[in-house]
């Protein structure tokens, strides 16, 4: 479970969070909308723990993580533009999470290949990231998040890059992906359709507060 | 035809250029009292092809090929400067200098002790140029002010500055260790105290290129912020590396004032390619001069081709 309270954020005097408050349940999948530059992003940053909130608390399945890093708080991201390393193989992009932990060889590869398999890109764990199209960049990386074996998933615009035949594959995917894993999902769009499709909790940013649409 | 055009007019001082009128593209050229812009006669003239090509150059062309003489012009100007060095004397003359016991072992201290200087700048400049680019902290346009200080120094100055600390206690504490002043040691650390300012420079270029996603990403995916620049950045940065070393290493190759203040040039100790020209000089020895000064604008070619190699600039 996801909890925030009473996050603030202010960039350059100006306040892009305002007070936020949510509690989003454990397994569920959530789906954070707002215009461009509300401060979406801003919001998945304080949750990973890459930005420092003003004020405010982030507590995940009840702990406090608010002064954790982010590598403590067992967190998968994905970013819009996916952020996939530079110079390493398909194959290297998903054993890094599972490497640092200093996971035995076999089963950095078991868990390589399964994860390949789910997400239909074993044919590519030997190609570089420059050889690999939209769509099989944004699989690597949600193979790559998922690789670390994280409760909460958050994604940034995912299917925003893709084409309407890719992005309806995709988001068919990140159901499936939801519920093999036991996920929590927060996952930001401009996209209502998208929204409505994935959602089963949907928030709206607007103005710097956030308020709950709708909460199946 | 143009010119017997302005001869026509026969009055001196007279001269013809663009009107900027459609007419003039036509074929008619306005002729202009000088300095006046006062109009004079027009006057029909037959378009000589190349004549013509200037012509249909708009202004904005016209603009771009003046750029390009002068850029031209600029390198001309160069290669004259090498062409007249590298005339100066014969290849043959340049090889039985090149062969002497001390020049051979100047060029073999420069070799060295340029690796040396230009691979400690780089483990200096890939921490600073990180920091300086992934973190902002107060005070950080002062800091970066300040790491430019080796560069807008004078060298002389650089190299009293090192003479004159070496003899604080702190320095001759430090000399008991591993001495410096008048030492191959000391030669190093000359080359090295200015090298350092522009690898650091390079760094920082590079780091600011490259996004801090991936390094964010890595963060989140168990790395501390020590293994997300040693996994991530490092090695998408590795052309930025090769640069920044090569560039310390030429300029370290190039560096002659704080050597000669520091370091000394004394012949089969600590003299360096830079001091061989300059001793050489002194005492008139014009040919082997030009020879030494040659084979370092082989090295620098060399080192501009790497860098470039790499898709950075120097």
């Amino acid at each position: 479970m996801i909890r925030l309270e009473h996050i603030s954020w202010q960039a350059g005097g100006r306040v892009i969070l305002a007070d936020v408050c949510v509690s989003i349940p454990a397994d569920t999948y959530a789906v954070l909308m707002g215009a461009t530059g509300c401060g979406k992003t801003s919001l998945l940053e304080i949750l990973c723990g890459l930005r420092r909130a003003t004020t405010g608390r982030v507590l995940l399945d009840g702990r406090d993580v608010t002064a954790l890093e982010p590598r403590e708080r067992g967190i998968g991201y994905v970013p819009q533009d996916l952020a996939l390393f530079p110079g390493l193989r398909v194959r290297e992009q998903i054993a890094f999470a599972p490497r640092l932990r200093g996971l035995p060889a076999a089963e950095i590869d078991t868990r390589v290949n399964r994860l390949a398999e789910q997400f239909g890109i074993a044919p590519l764990l030997d190609r570089l990231p420059d050889a690999l199209s939209g769509g099989e960049k944004q699989r690597v990386a949600l193979a790559r998040a998922l690789a670390a074996r994280p409760k909460l998933l958050l994604l940034d615009e995912p299917l925003s890059a893709l084409d309407e035949h890719t992005r309806e594959e995709a988001a068919a995917l990140l159901q499936t992906v939801r519920q093999e894993h036991g996920l929590t999902v927060l996952h930001v769009t401009h996209s209502r359709s998208e929204a409505e499709l994935l959602g089963q909790m949907r928030l709206r940013l607007d103005a710097g507060r956030l308020e709950v649409e709708c909460a199946s | 035809m143009a010119l017997k055009a302005v001869s026509d007019l026969e009055v001196p001082g007279w001269w013809v250029y663009w009107s900027g009128r459609k007419t003039c593209f036509k074929g008619w050229l306005v002729a202009f009292r000088r300095g006046t812009g006062q109009p004079g006669l027009p006057c029909r003239f037959e378009t000589p092809p190349v004549f013509f090509a200037l012509m249909t150059l708009n202004r904005s062309n016209l603009c771009w090929l003046a750029l390009a003489l002068i850029t031209a012009a600029y390198l001309a100007f160069w290669f004259l400067l090498l062409g007249a060095t590298a005339a100066y004397s014969t290849p043959e003359a340049w090889w039985k200098v090149l062969k002497s016991a001390e020049i051979r072992h100047a060029t073999w201290l420069s070799l060295v002790t340029c690796t040396f200087a230009a691979g400690f700048a780089l483990l200096l400049a890939v921490p600073v140029g990180y920091l300086m680019s992934r973190r902002d902290f107060k005070g950080r346009s002062w800091l970066d002010a300040a790491l430019d200080i080796p560069i807008i120094l004078p060298p002389l100055v650089v190299g009293l500055c090192l003479l004159i600390f070496f003899q604080t206690r702190l320095g001759k504490a430090v000399e008991t260790v591993i001495p410096f002043t008048y030492q191959v040691s000391g030669v190093v650390l000359a080359q090295f105290v200015v090298a350092a300012a522009f690898a650091i420079r390079t760094m920082r270029g590079t780091f600011d290129h490259l996004p801090a996603r991936p390094e964010e990403v890595a963060l989140t995916l168990g790395c501390t912020r020590f293994q997300a620049l040693w996994h991530v950045a490092l090695p998408a940065a590795r052309r930025g590396m090769v640069a920044a070393f090569c560039i310390a290493w030429a300029r370290s190759l190039g560096e002659f004032g704080p050597i000669l203040v520091f370091a000394g040039a004394t012949r089969m100790k600590t003299e360096v390619l830079p001091t061989t020209v300059w001793l050489e000089l002194s005492v008139g020895n014009l040919e082997a001069a030009v020879a030494v000064s040659l084979l370092m604008v082989v090295l620098a070619v060399l080192v501009l081709v790497i860098v470039r190699a790499t898709g950075e600039k120097v």
